[in-house]
């Protein structure tokens, strides 16, 4: 249904989208997250032929977005980000002038119309005019329209930015919902949404994909330890003794002691599948009395956090960079030069 | 077609939907009629030449406020980005909004007839110049909107855009002027001379339908149009 190839977009000297490839298909909700400024609404704009990638393709429902614009964005219904809508215009008015745009019969029009309004719970303001209504409506009244042709491929930016939380809910399970037939491809910042909604994440950072698979994959390309916090009834040193015989055990810290109840915190090597399991049978076979047992894994925040900023900042050569730059040149040209570096830094790592 | 006929529909009925229709089509019609009730009396002439010589002037002002609109507004609100990404060809937009700016002043026309049908109640015009006036103001009005829309798509700030819509309609309204004739050289005379929006109008006023001034008066709307939609396409490639 969508299939990037290499895709290339700058603004003047900025690099917004660099190198961009993925494919995705119908029954999927893809989510695109990725830092501000990471190119997610560059790359939706190329998609729906708002915008002309520099290099690279794109093709969307089988229409190439160079040649065939008219025809992708047919099959597409877009929502951009903040949900950009005339406000002097009536909410039926304003789907109306949608119905006809999109080429819908005119006997179908009224159908579609009251059944978008269903769907995207707009009847109670249906009689007003876009601008009264409050940012939750606008939303919704944004999703309607890109609903109204019942499209294959939905496009939305942002789509539960300014909701108030039960709203988010409801779009989070429209969107869901929409996701069994069609493809949808959503932006956020939002992590748990990501985790709520999403069957596969696309991870953007400085304009190139940095992660794509499902959260679980995602979660297991970290390479980080984990961390099992326990808690048990007696003595300290015999309980840190045994404690390091568990396999994959790599350190051990005493975080409190409480009513004879030693609490610590274990780290324990990434190749062992549930430590739990391990922590318990070293229990039973010495007869402790477990007062806490609790398996911290990596969730999403983390991954994210691994795959945008945190290799930018672990990498030690860029201190390096900044520091052999600042000694000649003036500031604005340091900053360039450092992202070109972090950026660099990215790719290297990322092959 | 059927795309153009949307947008068309859209805008015009935005006009009407805002005040902007309104205070439009009253303070251009209570200044037009002021301006020529207060000679009309006074010269006891059944004509309006007059008022007619007058309008680029009053257009100068009127109908880059028309037209400031009708992207500047797009841009800054983010709505153009819905709007280009439905399925409709660029041109289509910029169409179905020439035609949305062109019937309001159309039907401001159309009221200001009150004009030309006092002056018959009193005395006995000559049908065929009003008749003229008539075609000569419609034919520079639809070219200033079409310059206007143009400055429009040039920028999200409205204001900037009345501006810039002014001023190109002043240059181009300036250089047909003898004024401005007298002190250009020689080789340029022709071109400047054939490139003011004035010099056709007034011969169109004089009551002669001239089908070169017609056509002039088409391809300075067809070009700024085609500018427009070069102007909007220019968001791909920025």
């Amino acid at each position: 249904m969508i299939e990037v190839k290499e895709l290339t977009k700058s603004y003047g000297p900025t690099l917004a989208v660099n190198q961009v490839s993925f494919e995705a298909r119908a029954g999927e909700v893809v989510g695109f997250i990725g830092p501000n400024g990471a190119g997610k609404t560059t790359t939706m704009r190329i998609l729906t032929c708002y915008l002309t990638a520099d290099s690279g393709s794109a093709s969307v429902a089988g229409y190439d977005v160079q040649e065939h614009p008219i025809d992708v964005r047919k099959n597409v219904g877009y929502l951009p980000e903040s949900a950009p809508l005339y406000v002097d215009m009536g909410v039926v008015d304003y789907l109306k002038f949608m119905t006809e745009i999109r080429e819908i019969p005119k006997f179908e029009r009224r159908q579609r119309i009251n059944s978008v309004i269903d769907i995207c719970g707009l009847s109670s303001v249906v009689q007003k005019d876009i601008g009264e209504l409050s940012k939750g409506f606008r939303q919704r009244v944004g999703l309607a329209q890109s609903l109204i042709h019942d499209p294959p491929i939905l496009i939305l930016d942002e789509p539960t930015s300014g909701l108030d939380p039960s709203q988010t809910i409801e779009i989070r399970n429209l969107i869901k919902e929409l996701g069994k037939e069609k493809l949808v491809l959503f932006s956020t910042h939002i992590l748990p949404e990501v985790s709520a909604t999403c069957s596969r994440i696309l991870m953007i950072n400085q304009g190139q994909i940095v992660a794509n698979g499902t959260l679980q994959e995602l979660i297991g390309q970290v390479q980080s330890d984990d961390t099992v916090h326990v808690a048990i009834r007696g003595a300290d040193e015999e309980i840190r003794a045994r404690l390091n015989e568990i396999e994959g055990v790599m350190e051990i810290r005493h975080v409190a002691t409480g009513n004879g109840v030693e609490s610590y915190e274990v780290t324990t090597s990434q190749g062992i599948d549930s430590p739990t399991e391990l922590f318990f049978l070293a229990a039973v076979e010495n007869n402790w009395q477990m007062a806490e047992l609790r398996h911290e894994s990596v969730d999403l925040e983390q991954v994210f956090l691994n795959f945008t900023t945190g290799e930018v900042e672990e990498t030690a050569p860029i201190e390096e960079i900044v520091t052999q730059v600042e000694d000649t040149s003036p500031i604005e040209e340091i900053d360039t030069q450092t992202e070109e570096a972090v950026t660099g830094i990215t790719v290297a790592e990322e092959e | 077609m059927r795309n153009i006929n949307a947008i068309f529909k859209k805008e015009f009925r935005s006009y009407f939907n805002s005040p902007i229709a309104y205070i439009f089509m009253t303070v251009f019609l209570g200044i037009s009629s002021w301006l020529f009730f207060r000679t009309f009396f006074i010269s006891a002439q059944a004509e309006m030449r007059g008022l007619f010589g007058l309008m680029p002037w009053i257009f100068l002002f009127f109908i880059p406020a028309v037209t400031m609109k009708l992207w500047a507004e797009e841009k800054k609100i983010g709505t153009a980005e819905i709007l280009m990404t439905l399925p409709i060809r660029d041109f289509e937009v910029v169409l179905g909004k020439f035609f949305a700016s062109f019937a309001l002043l159309a039907v401001t026309a159309l009221f200001s007839l009150c004009i030309p049908i006092s002056v018959a109640i009193v005395g006995d015009p000559d049908q065929g110049t009003i008749i003229c006036g008539y075609l000569g103001l419609l034919l520079m009005g639809a070219a200033y909107l079409s310059i206007g829309l143009f400055a429009s798509t040039l920028t999200e700030n409205q204001i900037v855009a009345f501006i810039l819509g002014i001023c190109a309609c002043f240059l181009l309204l300036i250089i047909g002027e003898e004024i401005v004739l007298f002190s250009t050289p020689n080789w340029l005379y022709p071109i400047f001379s054939y490139l003011g929006l004035g010099t056709h109008y007034s011969s169109i006023l004089r009551g002669v339908i001239d089908s070169r001034d017609i056509i002039y008066y088409l391809t300075i709307i067809g070009f700024f149009l085609y500018l427009s939609t070069l102007s909007v396409e220019s968001r791909k490639w920025r």
